[in-house]
Formats: C-alpha cells, sequence, structure tokens
C-alpha cells in the first residue's frame, strides 16, 4: 500500500480532465461520488480486484476472449433494428432499438457476467458469489458459473424468490444454490447486503458478480466497461444505417444503470448527442412509493459507494417501488449521478402505468415485448420523438425482453383497464 | 477536554489489565431501558462502551447485531436520541464512549454538527466500520476539531504496511477485527497444542505493528475465556453480540422485573471480564464517588504485552 494513497481529500475537483471525458479518477471518483466505502476485511479484496482489472484492462487477449464470447454464446452484435411502425405512429424522430432483449438470457446482462468470470478465473478465484432482485442478473450469473464451471451462489430476498419463482427454477436448474435472505424487507437491498457479508466471511476465495454498475471502486468502472459494447456497436450501426455515428438523442431505463451507461458511455464526449436515462416513478413521485433516485434521493452511501440514495431525514435507507423489480432499487450507479449533477444526461422518469403503456406500444407497433424495466425507456419516446422532430435519430436500448415478466404486466393491464 | 479514553488506556496498562469495551445498540432492547443497561455494564466493569447507532443496512454485523438494529428503528430510534442517552450517562459515569455505527446517518445529520453533538453529549469517541482511512477525510478534520478519537480498524487480512498507516492514521485505539467475519462469527479457536492458532498470529503480529495507539481485539467473543485467550497480545478485547444476545434473551424470555434483569446484565459483564461470579470487589457506579478506583487486577497471562514504545 503506497503512503500516497492514504494522503486523499474528498471530494476531489478534477479540473484538469476538464476536456475529455476520463472517469472516473484513480481512487474511483466521479467527481463527488464513488470510491470504495468498504470494511477493512474487504480492502485487500477490492484492491486486488482493481489491479488485476488494471492488467486486464491493458490485455488484448482478455478483451478478446470476452468478445468472442459475446459473440459465440451471447449473440452478439445484437442488431439495431429501426422501429418503422413506431416511428411512423409517433409522426416525430426515426426512432431505432439497440436488441439487447435478443442476448441470450433476454438481456444485456450476460456482457457484464461473462466479463467478471473472466476476472474471476484470472485471479484464481472459483466461487461466485451475487446477488439478485428479479432474478435476472442470477439467471446470467448462474448461467455463466455453468459454463465455466464455477461454484456459484445467489442471495436474493425471500419476498422476491416468492415473486419469481420461475427464475428460482431456472438458477438450481444452472446448478446454482439460491440463499433465501430473510433480512429488512427481503428484496435486492438486503440481498445485496447478504452477498456482502457472505463476501466478508471470505474475502479469499469468492469473487463477487456484482450485477449493476453500483459498488465499491472498481465495480462501476468495470461493469461499465463490459457493457460499452453496447454504444460501440450502436455507433458503428448507426453509420451503416444513418451514414453517422451518433444520434441526436439516446434513451434508455435506469435502476443500478447498467443497460444504461454502457449504451451512453461511448457518446459522452459527443455533447450534440443528448443523452436521456428514465427512473421508474412507481406509484408517482408526489406519493413516495417510487424508485426515482436520483429525482427524490440525496447524496449518500450505500452498498461501497457514494451516490445519490433514497434515504430518510435520518439517513436510513428507504425502500424503492416500481413495477419492474429491476429497476426496484434505493441506490444508483454513481457515474449517473455525476453526469446528472454535470448536466451530461438528463434523468426522468416514468410510472408503472406509463410503463405499462410502453409495453402495449412497442408490442402492438414492433412486435417486441419488452421488458419492464425497457418499458420504462420506450415511454419517454412518445414525448421525445415529438420534439425532436423528422429530421432527428433516437436510439432507444430495448435492454430485455417481457417474457419474465408476463404475469405482472397481464395483471397491470387489466388493473390499468378497471380504472379507465 | 478530559482525555478520557486515554486515562483509562494508561491506568489499566499501570495495573497490567485488560480493557474490557462492551457494545450495545442504541434503542435495545427498547429506547427506555439503553440508558439503564449502559449503567448495568458500567457497573459490570467495562471500561468503555461502544453506543451503536442503528442503520437499516449494517453490512458488517452478524445476525444479533443486525437485528438489535431493526428493533431499534421500529421504535424509532434516531441519533438525537442516542445523543440524549451519551449526555445522561456522561451526567453519572466517567467511563469513556465511542459512537459505532455506518457512515451514511452520519454524512446525512452533518459530519461536522455530528461530531460537535457527539462531543457535547460526552462521547469520546467515533468507530465507522464502512469507513476505511481512504476515505476518512470525510469526517476526520470534524472528529479532530471536536476532540473526539477516530478508530479504525484492521483484520486478520491486513497487510504489514497497512496496519502501521491505520495506526498512525487512528486516534483512541486501533481495533483489531479477530475474524474474518462478521459481528458474532466463531472464533477460529486455537488448537490445544503449543502452536499458536491463526487469530494469536494475526494479534501478535498487530501488536508488533500497532505502536502509537492502544490495541484492541473485538469480533466472536463470547466468554471469559475467548477474552482472555485473545487479549493476551492486545490491550483489551471488546464484546458486542454476545451481550445483545444474553440482553435479548433476558428482556424477551425472561418475565423478571427490571432490577433483577439489569443485574444480570450486570453479572454477565463482570463474568465476561473477571471470570468470577460478581461476590469480588465490583465496581460501584457512579464512577467518580468511588474511594478506591481500582478494579480487580487482571494479569497477562502471556509474553509481555507491556506496551512498549509507547
Amino acid at each position: 500500500m503506497p503512503v500516497s494513497f492514504f494522503k486523499t481529500t474528498y471530494p476531489m475537483p478534477d479540473v484538469a480532465e476538464k476536456t475529455t471525458y476520463a472517469q472516473p479518477d484513480t481512487r474511483g471518483r466521479y467527481g463527488d461520488y464513488g470510491g470504495a466505502f468498504v470494511p477493512e476485511i474487504l480492502v485487500p479484496a477490492v484492491e486486488a480486484l482493481k489491479e488485476a482489472y488494471a492488467e486486464a484492462k491493458d490485455d488484448d487477449a482478455f478483451w478478446a476472449e470476452h468478445r468472442a464470447l459475446l459473440e459465440d454464446y451471447v449473440g452478439r452484435p445484437t442488431p439495431l433494428t429501426f422501429c418503422d411502425r413506431l416511428t411512423r405512429q409517433l409522426g416525430g424522430a426515426k426512432i431505432y432499438a439497440k436488441r439487447e432483449d435478443l442476448c441470450h438470457t433476454g438481456a444485456h446482462k450476460l456482457n457484464n457476467t461473462i466479463g467478471q468470470a473472466l476476472m474471476a478465473r484470472r485471479m484464481g478465484k472459483e466461487r461466485i458469489i451475487a446477488e439478485t432482485g428479479a432474478g435476472q442478473h442470477g439467471v446470467a450469473t448462474a448461467t455463466v458459473c455453468a459454463k465455466f464451471g464455477l461454484e456459484c451462489t445467489v442471495y436474493m430476498g425471500a419476498e422476491d424468490m416468492q415473486r419469481q419463482r420461475l427464475n428460482v427454477e431456472r438458477m438450481r436448474l444452472l446448478d446454482a444454490e439460491v440463499c433465501e435472505v430473510t433480512s429488512g424487507s427481503e428484496t435486492l437491498k438486503d440481498a445485496t447486503n447478504e452477498a456482502i457479508r457472505d463476501w466478508v466471511a471470505s474475502p479469499e476465495e469468492t469473487f463477487y458478480i456484482i450485477g449493476s454498475v453500483v459498488g465499491p471502486h472498481p465495480y462501476p468502472m468495470m461493469v461499465r466497461d463490459f457493457h460499452r459494447v453496447i454504444g460501440r456497436e450502436t455507433r458503428r450501426q448507426l453509420a451503416e444505417r444513418e451514414g453517422r455515428e451518433v444520434p441526436d438523442a439516446l434513451v434508455a431505463c435506469v435502476g443500478g444503470g447498467s443497460n444504461a451507461i454502457g449504451l451512453f458511455h461511448p457518446f459522452l464526449e459527443d455533447e450534440q448527442v443528448e443523452i436521456i436515462g428514465v427512473e421508474a416513478a412507481g406509484e408517482g413521485l408526489e406519493g413516495g412509493r417510487h424508485a426515482a433516485t436520483l429525482y427524490g434521493g440525496s447524496p449518500g452511501v450505500l452498498h461501497g459507494a457514494m451516490s445519490y440514495l433514497l434515504q430518510t431525514d435520518a439517513g436510513q435507507v428507504e425502500l424503492a417501488h416500481s413495477v419492474s423489480a429491476g429497476l426496484d432499487y434505493p441506490g444508483i450507479g454513481p457515474e449517473h449521478a455525476h453526469l446528472k449533477d454535470e448536466g451530461r444526461a438528463r434523468y426522468q422518469s416514468a410510472t408503472d402505468a406509463e410503463a405499462l403503456e410502453g409495453v402495449q406500444l412497442l408490442s402492438e407497433t414492433e412486435g417486441i415485448i419488452p421488458a419492464l424495466e425497457t418499458a420504462h425507456a420506450v415511454a419517454a419516446l412518445p414525448e421525445l420523438a415529438d420534439a425532436l422532430g423528422e429530421n432527428a435519430v433516437i436510439v432507444f436500448n430495448c435492454s430485455g425482453r417481457g417474457d419474465k415478466d408476463m404475469e405482472t404486466i397481464a395483471g397491470g393491464l387489466a388493473s390499468l383497464a378497471e380504472k379507465v | 477536554m478530559p482525555d478520557r479514553l486515554a486515562d483509562t488506556f494508561r491506568a489499566l496498562r499501570e495495573r497490567d489489565e485488560k480493557a474490557m469495551g462492551l457494545f450495545l445498540t442504541s434503542g435495545f432492547p427498547d429506547p427506555g431501558s439503553t440508558l439503564d443497561v449502559l449503567h448495568a455494564i458500567d457497573r459490570g466493569g467495562a471500561d468503555f462502551i461502544e453506543l451503536g447507532m442503528p442503520f437499516s443496512d449494517p453490512l458488517a454485523e452478524g445476525k444479533p447485531i443486525q437485528r438489535a438494529s431493526e428493533r431499534a428503528l421500529a421504535h424509532g430510534a434516531t441519533l438525537d436520541d442516542a445523543f440524549e442517552t451519551v449526555h445522561r450517562f456522561r451526567t453519572e459515569s466517567q467511563t469513556p464512549l465511542l459512537m459505532m455505527g455506518y457512515l451514511n446517518p452520519v454524512l446525512r445529520y452533518g459530519p461536522a454538527r455530528f461530531c460537535e453533538q457527539a462531543a457535547e453529549a460526552g462521547a469520546d469517541g467515533l468507530i465507522l466500520p464502512d469507513l476505511p482511512p481512504e476515505e476518512g477525510a470525510l469526517v476526520e478534520d470534524h472528529t479532530r476539531a471536536a476532540g473526539l478519537g477516530l478508530v479504525y480498524l484492521i483484520a486478520p487480512n491486513t497487510p504489514d504496511a497497512r496496519i502501521r498507516e491505520i495506526d498512525h492514521r487512528a486516534t483512541g485505539f486501533v481495533y483489531a477485527v479477530s475474524v474474518t467475519g462478521l459481528t458474532g462469527s466463531r472464533l477460529d479457536d486455537g488448537t490445544d497444542d503449543d502452536q499458536p492458532s491463526p487469530v494469536e498470529a494475526y494479534l501478535k503480529r498487530a501488536r508488533h505493528l500497532v505502536q502509537e495507539n492502544p490495541l484492541l481485539v473485538g469480533f466472536g467473543i463470547q466468554s471469559h475465556e475467548d477474552a482472555m485467550r485473545l487479549s493476551r497480545h492486545t490491550d483489551g478485547f471488546i464484546v458486542g453480540s454476545a451481550l445483545i444476545r444474553a440482553v435479548r434473551k433476558w428482556w424477551d424470555e425472561r418475565d423478571a422485573p427490571a432490577t433483577e434483569r439489569l443485574e444480570a446484565v450486570e453479572a454477565f459483564a463482570h463474568h465476561l471480564k473477571y471470570g468470577t461470579s460478581q461476590s469480588a470487589p465490583r465496581k460501584s457506579a457512579p464512577r467518580r464517588e468511588q474511594s478506591a478506583p481500582r478494579k480487580d487486577t487482571l494479569h497477562a497471562s502471556g509474553p509481555a504485552t507491556a506496551a512498549g514504545g509507547r
């Protein structure tokens, strides 16, 4: 441990970095956010990961293997689908969908879990742990563990296990152990606590595969880097389709924010691109039952990083609420917090009802049933397409498919119909 | 401001006695009983107290402290309640008291305001297990300004150079986590041959490296025997989960008058420290009224542990 590592001030303005986007700094700060707020027991594990990833990052062979697996196993590159009927119906900007829903396991998740499994193997760790809310990240982790022959334990809240029985069965079929979490609210936040506690008890043997751009440095950076393929492919595909690499706007849903940062990151320096993240407004922003962390939260520390957080005046973490389990998290990745404060990205929200309408809209016009998470991004399209007008191009991240949500979607649409 | 913590460790060292720190969650077993339990453990022999500040997501805690925290929050426990408890405790006892908890409620309260309030109430220090030294700048200036100690932790997997750095950064004491695990974990028990157990080897190493502060060991200590074995190489020991479990048992499972419960807590603390039931000399409370401030003398049974170089 170099002595200088301790001599840090916080927050640290990074004036020299203004001209090009180069976040985070060496200590994992995105402006005022990020860092590594972990118990001392985890410091060596986090440091080891930081060093191992710094090496991997510069290792062409590492990325070649990641790319090969993304092609052979996940099915990348995913298409950039022109949504002609949706575009016509909305009568504004041209809309493209980046089809992460066509990835193996049905969402963008494997970009990350494959990357982290490669890191685990590189570091000689054979035991994997993960947290999961709805079970999508748990399934994606169990999937790569089966593929790589790694032992896998997934922590999942008792309430979520009830709600997402099918994903529990999937994980078990993939030979993962699913540990029921009965502490706190018995949802994603508590599953994350429990995964971190497991890691505290066996930091040497265990590799923790975090499911989003959250957690202590280097996780938010590493997970972002694994998902950046989404935005990079988009640039290439857009150049082929539209003769220009950059669209006028990018739209993605944001819970922890991994699919969004994966799409956004390769465009951050293209200042003409409007970048829009859509949070879950749940039952509405006023009532407090929502998951719009950037809108309704304030800076705080949870799960190892400083970021925005839904919290009480006393600094206790509040429960998030969203019809979409994948957005139902009281925190958000520190890079999104930074992009919000800098004004580089704009964050808005969509309610449960608007998301359900988004599911209908994309299903009926494009024959794509989106995940409820994704539907929050869809919900932002009508207004944006109208505002930008016909000559503009919008790319939204179609981050996952809706099969997993069919029960919720059917129930939700039925109760919407009743209200009308 | 008197440096109660330093004075206490100095006095104990002079008597060749191990310090006992006891942890209790503020608002546990219920808001009306916390202060009484603090006084009981103080009478029982606590040399310093850690008052836990409940948090919704205490990620270094095992089940007993997690549940105590949930229970206190369900009772509506706040930081201001904790300060009030400290203040009232301080009017009757000069036993050092540190506040222990997670960073977020402190940040939300405002680190400067928190430290002022804590110091004004009569707290002596702060322990934040999710604040490693790299991030310490968030509170260090404020603890220093308020005259509070800021305790950092070390663990069995902390490298030597880092232990030295942490010792240099810490004020009050250095908290040696005994196991790679959560509070209340099972201890890595020593074998009965002459080989030192891994935990003893680690504490011996820590003892050698920690030169600027007292060194206290905690996590997983359940009995006087555990305490004596682990504190051979340290200035003392800290017990949390075992006390929480005991308090919960007496409050939830025994139908007894409050005085009886508090006596049981006092006896538990006494036994932890002295290994004897409470007939021997006992610390009378409040301490400032004591005529003879000596406790039972505890002799270190291991190799010389006297504060070399301090």
